[in-house]
């Protein structure tokens, strides 16, 4: 057998070890590889640092290719070394360490380093760029001391920065040389609805202003631009652009100009050294961006594995991304010209911009902002160049027939077309996926390989790549929403058979209807045990085993394993005794933490698992449920006792719904509200329920929501008496428990079922009375868990004892 | 297997019957905390008590099979080899475990701690 071929790479970045991965997959024993990289880690995916300054990620989560998987294939792997040194002639690196590797084909992946301005003062302390992990990890640690940042430069990645810096706590300015933000990838219109979104979300901008000078002694304190004025500045971030690493290929004689010089097959001009992605400039073209860098890595992987391929000529770039949470796509000449003309939506009240740019008849650019659907279908005309005289222009921006558009769009791209821009996933391994591993859903995909795990803004296209590959065997009812990956059953059909075949085990529910996983997941068993207790409240007995760790324990857990202690304070009522008692417990338990909740109650947090039952029984209060999918609290104001506005008894109306309702499981948590007029001061408009006193009777509104997605409440019905409250809140409520979701919010399950169809249960004497029955028996088995725990030592035992061993 | 009594690199831990059966348990020795998990086939298994995305705790874990689910943010654990299946990664420590007599031991000691206990 003939010897390896061997294959060095400088650089152990994204563009880099991504070609090395097609080479693998190509030529899969033909090169001894050996990787270099500057960074002291493994194969990481930079465009996810944003998530890891965010919180969102820890720098493990966003490695690519770990260091068992350099092992596994053999690759020699060098971190924290940089080649210093390429001799073409003998075809060798050397490093800074002093390694020297000889080579038969070599790779240059440099990348690039982010821009300094040299300004005076930018080697100052607290003056840095963002870019690498270090960077990050330097951010976060400054953001637990100093509470300032600027960063200069409101691109993409200034863009980033400073919505990282926002979770981080810190006060943010941004400061751009341009009148508008991301002018490169957006039109005016787009920029200026994407600052006022930023805006709202807390980041300040200074546009129009070129920094002059960085002030301060050691430290960065402020910044001072042309026109005179000042900021200051505890930390200072640079993102105002990269520059290609090219100077150890000029200094082995390697033609660069801006970048690395290649050709359509990224060769250099020196014989068997190739360069890829960030550092390369192809037809005087350098791409910052990640689907240019795998197009290229695709081209050169065949090339050095001698496979035929097609040259690269190029990539058309597009821009499809979400900035803090927002979509923006832009391809093309999006900017409009003397010679072009654009059709337009704008929609101020959904935040919706969507522009086509058409020159001689054919569309050459698009900006799209808040919905970037149709993105992929308009690049496809772009790179097209489509004519569109024939076309009706205005449906230019919709889907043509809503279903197989989707489908088509996607089936003009090319396999190595990037889905998932995050994480680099292309049309093509997905589809192979798909057809290897025989998934069947966006949430297999996803799992399989991690395309729209990141933000998740391709899913939609995800889900056409499976209509597509699979045809007629793409089976809509399996994107239905089932319940988990162990079951292609949705919610109804499941409550339907536990009925139909009298089921009462969650083992047996998963066995009788052919679950995947013999044991289920930590979806699927949450679910179940709750639609069991639901159907047969009287005789199912609960299974602890399938209960989310907050439910088994009754206290919510916290992030160090601590728990919180919330007792029940109806109404958000209490009294000098019942807070003495409170006092007293918390003194004697050190609890580290006493907080006031949103559902006017009191938060004892940080409390070892091992002491929960001593305290409850100390307590003697019953369980605040602050922890469960199930009635919450009843806030109120304070009402005609003591109110001058009050026009009716909102504290006791209050607590005679929480008294109600307590220890109720719904399938999410509800939040109900009683204010006793309409100013509204226990915010019933955002609640899962909330009562509103009038003149002579009261106001119920439905699925508010004040959380993730703001809802405000539908107002279903209006009653006379408060016996009244309580049965429309019996029937609503029951009638939520039985037709919700395990998991939904009333919010999303009132948009689902349809303000109308809920009001017409309510209001329908026969079916609300029925539904009352039934709430009745529901209310009757409930018991105060905190009591059931400290009366039961098999319960202390099983749940709370920690053992010390010795 | 001999008597584990006798040998020092194993500690007892609980009666096998006072495990709660699918459920986890906090273990504390020394430094360690474990959570010992008393499966649905009888077997059970012990892994370091902190989830490596953020330190969750596995004790309070939801168990199938042979996977737990850490509570934080539902990363789902092998507990026999302590990998985090994907598409997430990292590993938790796993330790062996026996049952003798209807006791649950644990190899918890290094190899230099049971020189220092003789």
């Amino acid at each position: 057998m003939s010897q390896k071929e061997k294959l060095v790479v400088i650089g152990n970045g994204m563009a880099g070890v991504n070609t090395v991965e097609h080479i693998l997959k190509l030529a899969p024993n033909q090169f001894d590889i050996t990787i270099f990289g500057s960074e002291p880690h493994p194969n990481y995916n930079r465009i996810l640092l944003s998530y890891v300054l965010a919180g969102d990620s820890k720098v493990d989560d966003i490695v690519i290719n770990s260091y068992e998987w350099y092992e596994e294939h053999g690759i020699s792997l060098y971190t924290g070394e940089t080649i210093t040194e390429i001799n073409t002639e003998g075809k060798t690196v050397t490093s800074d360490k002093g390694t020297s590797v000889s080579y038969d084909k070599l790779i240059i992946s440099t990348g690039s380093d982010p821009f300094m301005l040299p300004l005076p003062g930018a080697d100052k302390e607290g003056v840095i760029a963002y870019r690498t992990i270090q960077d990050c990890e330097y951010m976060m640690e400054a953001a637990k001391n100093y509470k300032k940042a600027v960063v200069i430069g409101g691109g993409l990645l200034g863009l980033e920065a400073a919505r990282g810096f926002l979770n981080l706590g810190m006060k943010v300015d941004v400061v751009h040389i341009c009148d508008a933000i991301m002018e490169r990838q957006l039109d005016r219109t787009a920029s200026k609805m994407l600052q006022d979104s930023l805006e709202e979300q807390g980041m300040n901008f200074l546009l129009s202003k070129q920094t002059e000078k960085i002030l301060g002694k050691k430290r960065v304190t402020g910044l001072k631009f042309a026109d005179g004025s000042k900021v200051d500045a505890d930390l200072v971030v640079m993102a105002v652009g990269i520059r290609p690493n090219i100077q150890l290929a000029k200094d082995s004689g390697i033609e660069v100009n801006r970048g690395i010089v290649v050709n359509d097959y990224l060769e250099t001009n020196v014989e068997d050294v190739f360069a890829v992605g960030e550092c390369a400039e192809h037809r005087g073209i350098g791409y910052g961006l990640v689907a240019p860098l795998f197009e290229q890595g695709a081209v050169l992987a065949k090339k050095i594995a001698d496979v035929d391929t097609a040259p690269y000529e190029g990539s058309v770039v597009y821009t499809k991304l979400k900035v803090s949470g927002v979509d923006v796509f832009s391809g093309g000449d999006f900017n409009d010209a003397k010679d072009t003309k654009a059709i337009k939506i704008e929609d101020e009240f959904s935040g919706i911009y969507k522009k086509v740019v058409v020159r001689d008849n054919k569309i050459v650019g698009a900006v799209l902002f808040g919905d970037t659907s149709d993105g992929n279908r308009l690049m496809q005309m772009i790179r097209n160049e489509t004519d569109i005289t024939g076309f009706e222009k205005s449906a230019i921006l919709q889907e043509p027939g809503a279903n197989a558009g989707g489908g088509s769009s996607v089936a003009d791209m090319s396999d190595d077309e990037i889905i998932c821009g995050c994480n680099g996933v292309s049309k093509g391994a997905i589809c192979s996926a798909i057809k290897e591993q025989g998934l069947t859903s966006v949430e297999e995909v996803k799992n399989c390989t991690t395309a729209s795990r990141s933000c998740g803004g391709c899913k939609p296209l995800v889900s056409d790549l499976l209509e597509y590959t699979l045809g007629d065997e793409f089976d809509k009812s399996a994107q239905k929403e089932t319940m988990c990956e162990c079951t292609d059953l949705e919610k109804d059909e499941i409550v339907v058979q536990i009925k139909e075949k009298g089921l009462s085990h969650v083992r047996e529910v998963m066995s009788v209807l052919g679950w995947k996983n013999e044991e289920g997941c930590s979806k699927c068993r949450p679910a179940i045990n709750y639609y069991l207790g639901m159907v047969h409240p009287e005789q199912y007995q609960d299974d602890s085993t399938s209960r989310f760790v907050n439910e088994r324990m009754h206290a919510n857990i916290q992030k160090d394993g601590t728990y919180s202690v919330v007792p029940r304070m109806y109404g958000g009522v209490t009294n000098p005794t019942d807070l003495k008692k409170i006092a007293t417990v918390a003194e004697k338990y050190n609890v580290p933490k006493v907080k006031i909740t949103g559902g006017q109650r009191i938060d004892l947090l940080g409390v070892k698992k091992e002491d929960l039952t001593n305290m409850w029984e100390e307590l003697d209060m019953p369980s605040g449920y602050a922890y469960g999918k199930a009635v919450r609290t009843v806030k109120t104001c304070v009402g005609e006792e003591f109110c001058r506005f009050g026009t009716a008894d909102s504290m006791g109306m209050g607590i005679q719904i929480e008294k109600r309702f307590e220890r109720l499981n719904t399938p999410a948590k509800v939040k109900m509200a009683v204010s006793g007029c309409p100013r509204n001061c226990a915010e019933s408009g955002i609640k899962d329920l909330g009562v509103v006193a009038i003149d002579g009777g009261w106001e119920l509104y439905a699925g508010g929501n004040g959380g993730v997605k703001l809802r405000k409440g539908d107002l279903v019905a209006t009653v006379k008496t408060e016996e009244e409250v309580i049965e429309y809140t019996e029937a609503y409520l029951q009638y939520y428990r039985e037709t919700g979701v395990y998991g939904e919010r009333t919010s999303e399950w009132v948009d689902r079922l349809g303000v109308q169809h809920i009001q017409d249960i309510l209001l329908d004497e026969e079916k609300r009375e029925e539904l009352c029955a039934r709430m009745d028996t529901a209310l009757s088995v409930l018991k105060d868990p905190w009591k059931e725990a400290v009366e039961s030592e098999k319960i202390q035992k099983d749940l709370y004892e920690v053992i010390e061993a010795k | 297997m001999g008597n584990l009594k006798g040998d020092n690199s194993w500690v007892e831990v609980a009666k096998y019957d006072d495990l709660p059966v699918n459920s986890g348990k906090t273990v504390r020795f020394k430094d360690k905390e474990l959570a010992v998990f008393r499966l649905t086939s009888g077997k059970i298994l012990a892994i370091e008590n902190r989830c490596p995305h953020k330190d969750g705790v596995l004790a309070e874990g939801i168990v199938s099979g042979e996977y737990v689910f850490c509570p934080l943010h539902d990363r789902k654990i092998d507990l026999t080899s302590g990998l985090v299946q994907l598409p997430d990664t990292g590993c938790v420590e796993t330790f062996d475990v026996s049952v003798e007599d209807g006791k649950v031991y644990i190899a918890l000691l290094e190899k230099s701690e049971i020189a220092a206990v003789k």
